[in-house]
């Protein structure tokens, strides 16, 4: 009943932005004319503790508001987790994606999690500080996340996203021109699509 | 115009639009963006209220009485243990015929202390002479806080109400969102209706009283008055539903019958799993299983006759008792849809109460094809198994 | 990974727990960053171990010194090398301890 909708599980820990890569990519995926949902997972607000945050996008209108147990596509914003969440909890090995903010290699990251399913790998944290100044992973994950799904156009979620970023930094364009520089940069620097 | 805005946002957007002469509140979790994002539209000049800081949630609901008795246009918002802490200001405010507008954020009640959603906190409060709207998404969620103003303040009613969300599940999912247009919105709602002995004693100076001591004398028949105001509110919610759906073209009654008319087993379940359930209708529906699902979107006034009515052709039905009642029998809304369906003259559907999803427990697409599935068995035999069975709960 | 967590009826009754009970709650791996002692710089002043707020210094009453951080227990916070007075204390990434 649900295959219609695409469902996305975000990995990071408590102040990283998690939460906040679900609430721009839905955003986004709104935008071209999607219906969604972001939501967290919320416990005890807890600086450095490991969190998750969810996307439903679809089609047709979303009724579902239960928990998202297998998700299509599982983010990883911060390396450190594996080992210390399951992060391929619920990943179907034949159809579902991870994809780990990390400099190794798609190979090297699936020996690491003695996972077999599909595996691709972005240098986000690398990326952003390049181009943001600063090591915040969800941006660039967000243009990873486009380019291996498919599901929203470079093109549009580059133009939405400066759209949104010009209204919040008016007076720090550096600011908008790096959180798209950075989306771009991972892009076309994920590897293992 | 399509916009993505969380459950709190909606209400916030919401309440910006119906722009309210006083708002009084203090923050409590899960709801506190709501009445926060509100205070930052206050502070940018985006609406004339008057935003009261208060101490407590008793402060908030007792400064929401005093403006609405001034004749203000008055909102609030809360959850949880805030809502129990307006405990008796709640009643006071149904006493009075005083038509203030709350956003609720469902969440438990403590012990054990918890954050996420139950219902226990709105159906606790629901004798206190409060009409209560439960909303499946974040759209209803914001339709029915616009409908709540004209049906509270609609002078055959004058009851203060609350339109609910789930905590977390609603609150904070962000959604897509038709949103109305300020104008829209604005005209919709309209002024507030003067209420005569007020505002025309105000007006000439002549001095009034309000909430006088009533003993065995006349207590009895202010209490008549109250209860004349949620018999009227049967009249005005469709009426008002009706009005929203002709200007905005999304139409809202007492509750949404779901694939009802030839089912033999259906849901009957209040809130945001009203939307997981149709899936699952939709699912067992492929599959030639005859089953359906009400969403009951009114607990106060309680729809008992339509209820029936509707529900009469059914052989059997599950409850989704997201509280507690604490009755040693069953949760709370199973007795009184039980009280609905006994006056149906004839063979009636056997019922049977489901509690879940207590402290926020996620309740999943199987936990409600279980509940459906259990449900058509006693349709099958046509005999009530049990009357209640926990859902989701380590046995 | 996951605990397996107690039916309802193994409980013990009103939420009542035991004391001492976060002792069995790691909360090493929200931990991002490590501290790292540099013993040549370490005066043992025992500021690292007042100010943390965790109790994850361990220090040695008998013999006055520094002993070790517990990481089971250390979140990362860092403020034990913010407070360090002599600079004896370095805030070490993970991933770079994992290639050490």
């Amino acid at each position: 009943m649900d295959n219609r909708i695409f469902e996305i599980r975000w990995h990071g820990r408590g102040g990283q932005g998690a939460k906040t890569a679900a609430l721009l990519f839905g955003d986004a995926a709104l935008s071209t004319g999607k219906y969604i949902q972001a939501f967290p997972e919320y416990g005890p607000e807890r600086m450095g503790a490991p969190v998750q945050s969810f996307n439903r996008i679809s089609s047709e209108p979303i009724r579902l508001h239960s928990g998202i147990e297998n998700p299509d596509v599982v983010l990883v914003l911060d390396v450190t987790l594996i080992g210390q969440v399951d992060v391929t909890k619920g990943l179907d090995e034949g159809k579902g994606v991870l994809i780990v903010n990390t400099p190794l290699t798609a190979e090297e990251m699936k020996k690491k999690l003695g996972y077999d399913g599909k595996v691709c790998t972005v240098d986000a944290s690398a990326i952003a500080t390049d181009t943001i100044g600063k090591n915040i992973p969800n941006t660039p994950m967000i243009g990873a996340l486009v380019k291996v799904t498919g599901i929203l156009g470079i093109d549009e979620l580059l133009e939405d996203t400066k759209i949104k970023l010009e209204k919040k930094f008016r007076n720090r364009p550096e600011i908008v021109e790096g959180n798209l520089k950075a989306i771009e940069r991972a892009y076309n620097e994920v590897k293992g699509v | 115009m399509k916009a993505a805005k969380t459950g709190n946002e909606a209400f916030a957007e919401a309440m910006r639009q119906i722009n309210p002469d006083v708002v009084a509140a203090y923050p409590i979790t899960p709801a506190t963006e709501v009445v926060q994002i509100f205070s930052q539209f206050v502070a940018d000049g985006l609406v004339k209220t008057e935003f009261v800081a208060v101490e407590s949630e008793h402060s908030a609901m007792s400064a929401c009485i005093g403006a609405s008795a001034a004749g203000a246009r008055a909102m609030t918002g809360t959850s949880s243990q805030g809502l129990a802490l307006m405990w008796e200001m709640l009643y006071i405010a149904g006493g009075l015929r005083l038509p203030i507008v709350m956003a609720v954020v469902n969440r438990a009640l403590s012990s054990p202390i918890n954050i996420h959603c139950d219902h226990s906190d709105s159906i606790g409060a629901r004798d206190s002479g409060w009409i209560q709207l439960f909303s499946e998404n974040v759209q209803e969620a914001y339709d029915n806080i616009i409908q709540a103003v004209r049906i509270a303040e609609h002078p055959d009613v004058n009851l203060p109400i609350m339109a609910t969300t789930d905590g977390f599940i609603l609150s904070h999912c962000l959604e897509t969102l038709d949103m109305l247009s300020d104008e829209d919105v604005r005209s919709f709602v309209g002024d507030i209706p003067e209420r005569s002995t007020l505002v025309k004693s105000l007006r000439e100076g002549k001095p009034i009283t309000l909430g006088a001591l009533d003993l065995q004398d006349y207590y009895f028949e202010h209490k008549r008055q109250s209860a004349e105001g949620m018999f009227n509110a049967m009249k005005v919610i469709p009426e008002i539903g009706k009005e929203f759906a002709k200007t905005f073209g999304r139409e809202y009654g007492f509750f949404e019958a779901y694939k009802l008319a030839d089912a033999d087993a259906a849901i009957l379940v209040m809130g945001s799993t009203s939307g997981t359930a149709k899936d699952v209708v939709d699912t067992m529906r492929a599959e030639g299983k005859k089953v359906g699902l009400v969403k009951l979107r009114v607990y106060r006034p309680f729809p008992a006759q339509m209820l029936a009515q509707a529900l009469s052709g059914i052989k059997a039905l599950g409850i989704m008792d997201r509280a507690e009642g604490m009755s040693a029998v069953s949760g709370p809304v199973y007795p009184e849809i039980c009280a609905a369906l006994y006056d149906l003259p004839g063979k009636k559907p056997v019922v049977q109460d489901y509690i879940y999803g207590l402290g926020g427990r996620d309740v999943s697409l199987n936990d409600i094809r279980y509940i459906f599935d259990e449900v058509l068995k006693s349709a099958q035999t046509g005999k009530k198994a049990y009357t209640l069975k926990y859902v989701g709960v380590r046995e | 990974m996951e605990e397996k967590k107690a039916a309802w009826k193994e409980l013990p009754e009103g939420d009542v727990l035991e004391g001492g009970s976060s002792l069995k709650f790691k909360t090493g791996n929200w931990r991002t960053d490590r501290p790292v002692h540099i013993p040549e710089k370490c005066i043992h002043c025992f500021i690292c171990w007042i100010a943390c707020p965790d109790g994850a210094v361990k220090v040695n009453a008998e013999t006055g010194k520094f002993e070790e951080f517990n990481y089971d227990y250390c979140k990362g916070c860092g403020i034990c090398a913010h407070e360090c007075p002599k600079d004896a204390i370095k805030m070490v990434n993970e991933q770079e301890v994992d290639k050490k």
